[in-house]
């Protein structure tokens, strides 16, 4: 089964150590211990969420705040740049989901 | 576990600090003496060039460069410039001098053109460094004796699963050895206050970190920059926040003694924060870390005589003066770049290595670089260097411990 690492206990989301499709994946780490059934493809080093979470519930990897969910997001699904905003740097949403290239600079 | 009491011959210099290299270091004082700098030090062994590329001066690089001229792994300086410049090379080259090395500087102009200057500058470096080599103070150092710095670039999910926790490992390792370990990039930190003020070692300690701290933030907000990047993105990274926790972890778990800013060394033994976010100042902030190399650079300032870097993308970059230690926690990428890469963590990741063995294995390699084994940038001829304008209110080198 491939894997998915979680820092601390209090983490709502994991890392993929390997591209997944919708299939489950072992938590492994210091705090992992479970399962979780990956609900779309993601991407190695990207997050899965370990939890149902609400829009505006927080984001929690390293134990601390990492952002904020900006919509409904369901255990097993991709967090990133759509769907979790950072607190400060409001550019980062505007950035493209897939390749965070930029999409605000006029390139004329 | 690597033998901590494992001594080695290292050049002691006369601020009592020791080196593990004896460079020449050729520095040149504006852009227009660079080429002529660098065809001096072209085939000519253990000498490395960097310099300032400004007409105007600028307070803040003259402290770096002096701080780099002065570091234990130099044992000699050749100062060029081209000769208008308002950098002064014989004032470089007069305090070089007082801090017990020997030292030389010409200007381009004086002595008649390129061809010139570089015939004279190899006849310098080669006096130099025969000399340094006669004269060398040599003496047992060991672990403790080191100050290495860290620092990363060109993150992804890794790195702050298994490049950066290695990292912190081996600090943990360092202090406890009586060594010294400095991190910088207090611009990712971003939203790690709380996190930051508990590792304070002392109510001191505390006050300059919150201060840090606040500086930091406000410039970030001032300038609408944070120090993520698009590849950043790509690789998993969500939120400044997330990649700041996975950068500070390489500060690993001591107490944190304090903060010191670009061009000082620490006080005392232990683990230290530099702070080389410009300063507000009427030509507003400027730019903090524009590169991985400027980072390295402020690292070097403090007299590092090992830099570690951490980079779960990959990098090629060098340094001159101290070796760079380069280390990913992406197994891919360490098998895709072996030949610029130092270290896997990523075997962290894969279940091979236990966070503890892929610390001690970064002790031994560390000790091995010490004892004279060379880096991959080494190997290669990487010497990126990079010094620009900033502003920092710093008082001078020589007042109180800075010396």
């Amino acid at each position: 089964m491939k894997r998915a690492f979680q820092v601390h206990a209090a983490d709502n989301v994991a890392t993929l150590l390997s591209d997944a499709d919708c299939e489950p994946v072992e938590v492994v780490g210091p705090a992992g211990n479970e399962v979780a059934l990956l609900i779309e493809t993601i991407m190695y080093g990207h997050k899965l969420a370990l939890s149902d979470l609400r829009s505006g519930e927080p984001i929690i990897k390293y134990g601390i705040l990492i952002g904020i969910a900006t919509q409904p997001i369901c255990r097993g699904a991709w967090v990133h740049l759509h769907n979790c905003a950072s607190s400060y740097d409001t550019r980062s949403t505007t950035l493209d989901v897939e390749s965070g290239a930029t999409t605000d600079t006029p390139y004329l | 576990m690597a033998d901590r009491a494992q001594t080695w011959p290292g050049y002691l210099r006369a601020d009592g600090r020791k080196g593990i290299r004896n460079l020449v270091l050729v520095i040149y004082t504006v852009e227009c003496a660079q080429h002529v700098a660098h065809a001096i030090a072209q085939g000519e062994p253990d000498t490395h060039v960097i310099g300032f590329p400004g007409c105007y001066d600028n307070p803040y690089a003259i402290r770096l460069l002096l701080s780099l001229a002065r570091h234990p792994n130099i044992g000699a300086v050749l100062a060029v410039g081209l000769g208008c410049e308002y950098t002064r090379p014989a004032k470089i080259s007069e305090l070089v001098q007082e801090s017990g090395r020997p030292s030389a500087w010409f200007y381009i102009q004086e002595v008649g053109g390129t061809a010139k200057g570089v015939a004279q500058g190899k006849a310098i470096v080669t006096q130099l460094r025969q000399q340094i080599q006669r004269e060398a103070a040599i003496v047992p150092m060991s672990l403790g004796d080191l100050t290495v710095g860290a620092e990363c670039g060109g993150s992804d999910a890794t790195s702050g699963l298994a490049g950066n926790p290695v990292v912190g490992a081996f600090f943990d390792r360092l202090v406890h050895a009586g060594g010294t370990a400095i991190f910088e990039e207090t611009v990712e930190m971003i939203g790690l206050e709380p996190v930051l003020l508990e590792r304070a070692a002392t109510p001191q300690a505390r006050d300059a970190l919150a201060s840090a701290y606040a500086k930091m933030e406000h410039y970030c907000r001032s300038v609408r920059q944070y120090s993520v990047a698009p590849g950043n993105f790509a690789g998993g990274l969500t939120t400044i926040e997330e990649k700041s926790m996975g950068a500070f972890i390489k500060g690993g778990s001591q107490p944190i003694q304090g903060v010191i800013r670009v061009a000082e060394q620490a006080p005392r033994p232990g683990l230290w924060i530099m702070d080389t976010v410009p300063d507000e100042h009427y030509l507003q902030f400027g730019y903090t870390n524009p590169n991985d190399t400027e980072g390295i650079m402020d690292l070097l300032s403090s007299g590092a005589q090992i830099n570690l870097f951490v980079t779960g993308r990959g990098s090629v970059i060098g340094s001159p003066i101290s070796p760079l230690i380069k280390i990913t926690g992406n197994s891919r990428t360490f098998q895709r770049m072996e030949g610029d890469m130092d270290f896997d963590a990523g075997r962290v990741l894969t279940g091979q290595r236990t966070l503890e063995q892929s610390a001690e294995e970064l002790v031994e390699l560390v000790l091995q670089v010490a004892q004279g084994q060379a880096t991959k940038s080494e190997q290669l001829g990487h010497r990126e260097y990079f010094i620009m304008y900033k502003h920092q209110q710093t008082p001078a080198l020589l007042e109180g411990c800075r010396a």
